[in-house]
C-alpha cells in the first residue's frame, strides 16, 4: 500500500496490471490540427490511488474529459470494469459486438468511449469533479446530495408518479438518500453546514463537498480533477485522510494533481504526461527517480513549454524520419501487453528526444549537414544555410544570447546544425528569409540583428543582452533550472 | 461610538426626508394659491351671461402631482446625502428577512380570500358582483399559466418566450374535440392536457441542445408557428374566423341553463347567470391549485431537484449521472400541460376562441409575471397575476384620470407602458423579482432561505 515501500520498478507484476479497473488503450483526442493526447496507454488498479501528472497543458484534463465523457476520443478504448480481473474475453465480446457494454452480476464490462456521459456515471459507475468547483450554488448542501442521487431516487419515486401521489415507499427511500448524505457530511466534516446554500461555503468546503457529492453517486472509481488545489497545508492533509479514507471504503481513485505532497504521499501509481504522451508510468519512487520526469519538471523551460508542440513535432521529423507508423487501431491488440511500460526507457527516448536535446547535445544529428533535410523546406524562401553535423570541439555555442533566440529556437537551430555564433554570422539574406520562414519568424531576424549580433559574439565580444543573459536576468538554455518553485517543488 | 454615530446617520436621514417634505408641502401650497383661479374654476358662456363650471378634481390632481414630482426631485435629482433610492431598495430588500413569516401568512390569507371570493362579491358588491367575479376568473387563469411557465423557467432555467402556444393548443383542442368528436369540457380536459404536453416534447427536441438567447428566439418563434398554423389552416381550424360555440362545462351533467333539468333547478334555486360564473371560478380555481400542488410536490421529488440542478449547472447534472435530455424534456411538457389545461378552460370559458387570443403579447404578459413574482416563487407568481392583470383592468375604473387627460383617455391603452415602468422598477429595486429567496427542497436541520444572489438565473436571463 504504502507508495514509499514499492519497488521502484515497472515490472509488468504491478497491481494495476493484473486486477485493473479501467484501462485505457491507444487513447488519442485531436482538436483539428491540435494532437492533445497521443496513443496514450494506462491502466488503473482496482482499490488503488492513481494520480495522472504532468506539467501545465500535457493534456490531464483531457484525459479526465475523455473517461468521463465529455469529450468523445478520437481513437482508443476506455475500458471499465466492475467485478475482479482483467475479463480480457468480455472485453473483446463487447468491443466485437458494437454494443456498449456488457453487463452481469458480478462481472460488467464498460466502453466508456461508446457512451454518453451521464450513462458513465449512471452505469459504469465512474464519478467526476471538476477543476473549477461545479456546485449547485444556489441549492443547500444537502440538496446538491441529493442530487447526487437522482437515478436511484427516481426509480423509488415510481419515475415521479408515485411521488406526486405520495406513496410511502419514496419516502423511506428519501430517507435513505438523506442517510447517505448525512453519512459523507459527517466524513467530510461539512455536517454542521448541511442547510446551508453550496455556493456560501468557503473554498476548501466547496472542494470537499464536491467529492461528497461525487461519493454519493456510488461510484466504482473516483476521478478528481486537481482536488488540493487552492487549500492551504492543513486543508490538503485532510484530503489525504479523505482520499484514504475513500480508498478503503472500496473506490479506486484516478487524480490529477500538481501538489505533489498529495501525490507522492497517498498515489499507489503514477502516470506521467507530457505534451499529450506518457513519458512515465510506475510507482512513487519509480517516477521520483525517472530522468524524463525530472526533465519535464525542471529540464524544460517556461517560453519552451508554450510553443513547443509544432516546433516539437518538427524537430521529431528531423531526428527520427523512421519513426514507427502509428500503431494498429486499439481493439486490433487489446490484448497485447504495453510495450510502452516494459520498456519505459525506449519509449520516453522516442517521445522526448527535444529535451534532450535542448539539455545537452547527446543526440546531436547523426546525419551529415549537407543531408539535413527539413520537411518542406522548399516552400521557405531563399536558401536554407548550412549545418554541421555535431557541434565543434569545445561544445556549441549558447545561441539564447542572441537577443531573439529563445531555448526553443536554438533547439530548432540545433536541429538544423546550426550549432556557433560563427554560422549564423555567415548568413546572407537568402538565409535569413529562409530561417526567417522556417521559424515562422518572418522579417524578426532582420529587425532584431542576430547576425550582427552573432558576429559581435563570434569574435568574442559582448553585446548587452549577452551580459543579461550571463548574469542570470534572462532566462537561457544553460540557465534552465531556475524554475518557479510550485509546479517541481518535491519532485 | 458606534451607536451614536449609527444615531447620527439616522437622524440625518430622517432630516433629509423632512426637509424634502416640507419643500414639497410649500411647492404644493404654491401651485394650490397660484391655480386656484385658473384651474378648479371656470367661466363658460351660458345664456344670460357666464357660468362658472367646478373642475377641483384637476385642481387636486395638479396639487398632488407638483408635490409628488417636486418630492421625487428632492429626493433623487437634489439629493443632499443619502440617496432615497438606497432607502427604499433597503426596505424592500429588508422586508422579508422581518417578516419570515410574511410569505406564508400572506398565502393562507390569500388562499382564505380565494376560496370565499365570489360570496364575498356576491354579498357586498351585489350590482357589479359579475364583473369583478369575471376578472378574478382572469387573474386566476393567468396565475395558472404563470405557475405553468414557473416550471419551465423558474425551476428549470429555460427561457420559454412561446408559452402561449400551448395555451393555444389545449384551447383548440378542446375546441376542435368538441367541434369534431362532440366531447364536453371534462372529457376533453385531459386529452388537451396530453396533447400539450405532447406539443411541449416536439419544441424540446429541437432546442435541447441551444442555449440562453437562441433558446429564447427558438421558442418564440415556436409560439408563431403554432399561431400562423392556426390562422392559415382554414379548413380544420375555420382560420381568422375562429371556433364559435364551445360547449360549456357541466357539473356531474347540470347544466346552467334556465329551466327543467338544469343546475338551478336541480337544486331548488332560483335560477341566476352568476351561479355559472361561480361554478366557472372554483373550476379555475381548483385547476390552478392542483397546478401549484403538483409543482410544489415536484420540487420535493427527484426530477424537481434535478431541474434545479439543471438551472444551476448543466454540466454538473450530466456527471451525476442525470439524463439532461430527459429532464430537460419533462420540464417543457409539464410546463405545457398546464398550459393546455388552462387553455381548455379558456376555450369553454369564452365560448369561442380565434388566434387573435395567443398572440406574442400573451407570451410576454405570463412571462411577466413570472419575472415580477420572483423566478421560481409560487406566491410571487400570485401577487404579480393579481397586480397586472387587477390592476390594469383597475385603470377602467379610474374614472378621475380623463378628466385630467380629457374624455378619450383609456388608462387600459398605456398598459404596456405600465409593464414597462414596472418592469424598470422591479429592475432597480428587486432585480430577482418580488419574492426572491429560494426555500430548500430537503432539510436536515434548521430551514435556511437562500438569498437570491446564490441561485442561479438558469440560461438566458
Amino acid at each position: 500500500m504504502n507508495a514509499a515501500l514499492k519497488q521502484p520498478s515497472a515490472s509488468i507484476n504491478d497491481r494495476w496490471d493484473a486486477d485493473p479497473i479501467l484501462t485505457v488503450e491507444h487513447l488519442t483526442m485531436r482538436f483539428g490540427g491540435l494532437v492533445a493526447i497521443d496513443d496514450l496507454s494506462f491502466k488503473v488498479g482496482r482499490g488503488d490511488i492513481t494520480a495522472l501528472i504532468g506539467p501545465n497543458g500535457a493534456g490531464k484534463t483531457t484525459v479526465f474529459n475523455c473517461v468521463t465523457g465529455f469529450y468523445k476520443p478520437t481513437e482508443g478504448r476506455i475500458v471499465m470494469r466492475h467485478g475482479l480481473g482483467g475479463q480480457q474475453e468480455a472485453v473483446d465480446t463487447v468491443t466485437a459486438s458494437g454494443r456498449r457494454w456488457h453487463i452481469s452480476d458480478d462481472h460488467s464490462v464498460f466502453l466508456l468511449e461508446r457512451m454518453p456521459d451521464f450513462e458513465i456515471s449512471k452505469k459504469a459507475r465512474v464519478a467526476r469533479t471538476f477543476q473549477n468547483i461545479r456546485l449547485f450554488g444556489g441549492m443547500t448542501v444537502l440538496e446538491n446530495l441529493l442530487v447526487a442521487q437522482h437515478n436511484p431516487l427516481m426509480i423509488a419515486s415510481g419515475m415521479t408518479i408515485g411521488g406526486v401521489l405520495g406513496l410511502p415507499s419514496y419516502r423511506k427511500a428519501e430517507q435513505e438518500a438523506i442517510d447517505k448524505a448525512v453519512y459523507w457530511l459527517e466524513h467530510t466534516h461539512l455536517i454542521d453546514r448541511a442547510d446551508d446554500a453550496a455556493g456560501d461555503l468557503p473554498y476548501g468546503a466547496q472542494r470537499r463537498l464536491e467529492i461528497a457529492r461525487a461519493m454519493c453517486t456510488g461510484p466504482h472509481l473516483l476521478c478528481l480533477d486537481e482536488p488540493a488545489a487552492g487549500l492551504n497545508p492543513r486543508e490538503s492533509t485532510e484530503l489525504n485522510e479523505l482520499l484514504q479514507f475513500i480508498r478503503e471504503t472500496g473506490t479506486s481513485v484516478l487524480l490529477i494533481e500538481h501538489d505533489m505532497g498529495v501525490v507522492m504521499e497517498i498515489s499507489d501509481h503514477i502516470v506521467v504526461l507530457d505534451y499529450g504522451v506518457k513519458i512515465s508510468d510506475g510507482g512513487a519512487d519509480f517516477v521520483k527517480r525517472d530522468p524524463r520526469v525530472i526533465a519535464a519538471y525542471l529540464g524544460v523551460d517556461d517560453e519552451e513549454e508554450i510553443d513547443v508542440p509544432e516546433i516539437k513535432a518538427d524537430v521529431e521529423e528531423i531526428e527520427k524520419p523512421a519513426r514507427k507508423p502509428r500503431k494498429a487501431p486499439a481493439r486490433a491488440k487489446a490484448a497485447a501487453k504495453p510495450a510502452a511500460k516494459s520498456a519505459p526507457a525506449r519509449s520516453a527516448a522516442k517521445s522526448t528526444p527535444a529535451k534532450k536535446t535542448a539539455a545537452k547535445k547527446a543526440t546531436a544529428p547523426k546525419k551529415p549537414a549537407s543531408e539535413i533535410k527539413i520537411k518542406d523546406a522548399d516552400k521557405h524562401p531563399g536558401a536554407q544555410p548550412a549545418g554541421t553535423r555535431k557541434p565543434a570541439a569545445g561544445g556549441a555555442d549558447n545561441l539564447t544570447r542572441i537577443s531573439g533566440i529563445g531555448p526553443a529556437n536554438e533547439k530548432k537551430l540545433n536541429a538544423l546544425g546550426i550549432w556557433h555564433f560563427s554560422q549564423i554570422a555567415a548568413w546572407k539574406k537568402a538565409e535569413v528569409e529562409w530561417v526567417g520562414s522556417y521559424l515562422s519568424f518572418a522579417g524578426r531576424i532582420e529587425r532584431e540583428e542576430w547576425v550582427k549580433q552573432a558576429k559581435a559574439l563570434a569574435s568574442g565580444k559582448q553585446t548587452e543582452f549577452s551580459r543579461r543573459v550571463d548574469g542570470g536576468k534572462v532566462p537561457s538554455s544553460r540557465t534552465s533550472s531556475r524554475r518557479t518553485s510550485g509546479k517541481g517543488g518535491k519532485a | 461610538m458606534a451607536a451614536m454615530q449609527a444615531n447620527g446617520g439616522g437622524a440625518a436621514k430622517n432630516n433629509m426626508f423632512v426637509d424634502s417634505l416640507k419643500d414639497s408641502a410649500t411647492a404644493a401650497f404654491l401651485v394650490a394659491v397660484l391655480g386656484f383661479f385658473f384651474l378648479p374654476l371656470k367661466t363658460d358662456i351660458a345664456s344670460g351671461g357666464l357660468a362658472i363650471t367646478y373642475r377641483w378634481p384637476l385642481w387636486i390632481s395638479a396639487i398632488l402631482i407638483v408635490f409628488g414630482g417636486r418630492l421625487l426631485l428632492n429626493l433623487f435629482v437634489f439629493k443632499a446625502k443619502t440617496p432615497a433610492t438606497q432607502i427604499i431598495g433597503d426596505k424592500l430588500a429588508g422586508s422579508s428577512a422581518r417578516l419570515p413569516g410574511l410569505g406564508r401568512y400572506l398565502g393562507i390569507a390569500l388562499f382564505g380570500f380565494a376560496v370565499i371570493l365570489p360570496f364575498f362579491f356576491t354579498t357586498f358588491f351585489p350590482g357589479q358582483q359579475r364583473q369583478y367575479i369575471d376578472l378574478a376568473i382572469l387573474i386566476m387563469t393567468y396565475i395558472m399559466l404563470g405557475w405553468g411557465l414557473n416550471i419551465v423557467v423558474g425551476l428549470a432555467g429555460l427561457l420559454d418566450l412561446g408559452y402561449v402556444a400551448f395555451y393555444a393548443v389545449g384551447a383548440y383542442s378542446f375546441a376542435l374535440l368538441a367541434e369534431y368528436f362532440d366531447l364536453g369540457f371534462w372529457m376533453a380536459l385531459p386529452l388537451a392536457g396530453i396533447l400539450a404536453a405532447f406539443w411541449g416534447i416536439i419544441l424540446g427536441f429541437p432546442v435541447l441542445r441551444l442555449r440562453g438567447d437562441y433558446l429564447a428566439i427558438v421558442t418564440l418563434a415556436f409560439g408563431e408557428i403554432i399561431r400562423v398554423v392556426l390562422l392559415n389552416w382554414y379548413e380544420f381550424t375555420n382560420g381568422p374566423d375562429g371556433i364559435s360555440g364551445i360547449p360549456k362545462p357541466t357539473l356531474f351533467g347540470l347544466e346552467f341553463t334556465r329551466g327543467e333539468g338544469g343546475f338551478a333547478d336541480f337544486f331548488g334555486l332560483e335560477y341566476s347567470t352568476i351561479h355559472r360564473f361561480i361554478f366557472l371560478y372554483y373550476i379555475i380555481f381548483i385547476l390552478a391549485l392542483i397546478t401549484n400542488f403538483v409543482t410544489m410536490r415536484l420540487r420535493k421529488l427527484p426530477v424537481g431537484r434535478a431541474w434545479e440542478a439543471l438551472r444551476e449547472d448543466e454540466i454538473a447534472c450530466r456527471s451525476l449521472g442525470i439524463n439532461t435530455t430527459n429532464t430537460k424534456l419533462t420540464a417543457f411538457a409539464i410546463g405545457a400541460m398546464f398550459g393546455g389545461f388552462a387553455g381548455s378552460f379558456f376555450a369553454t370559458r369564452q365560448g369561442f376562441i380565434s388566434p387573435e387570443s395567443f398572440t406574442f403579447l400573451e407570451s410576454a404578459i405570463i412571462l411577466a409575471i413570472v419575472v415580477l413574482g420572483g423566478l421560481g416563487s409560487q406566491i410571487g407568481v400570485v401577487i404579480a397575476s393579481v397586480v397586472m392583470i387587477g390592476g390594469i383592468e383597475m385603470l377602467r375604473n379610474i374614472g378621475f384620470l380623463s378628466q385630467i387627460f380629457g374624455p378619450d383617455f383609456d388608462p387600459v391603452q398605456y398598459r404596456m407602458l405600465i409593464f414597462g415602468l414596472a418592469m424598470v422598477g422591479i429592475m432597480v429595486w428587486k432585480p430577482r423579482g418580488l419574492i426572491t429567496t429560494r426555500v430548500p427542497s430537503a432539510v436536515l436541520k434548521e430551514r435556511k432561505k437562500i438569498g437570491a444572489d446564490m441561485v442561479a438565473q438558469g440560461e438566458g436571463h
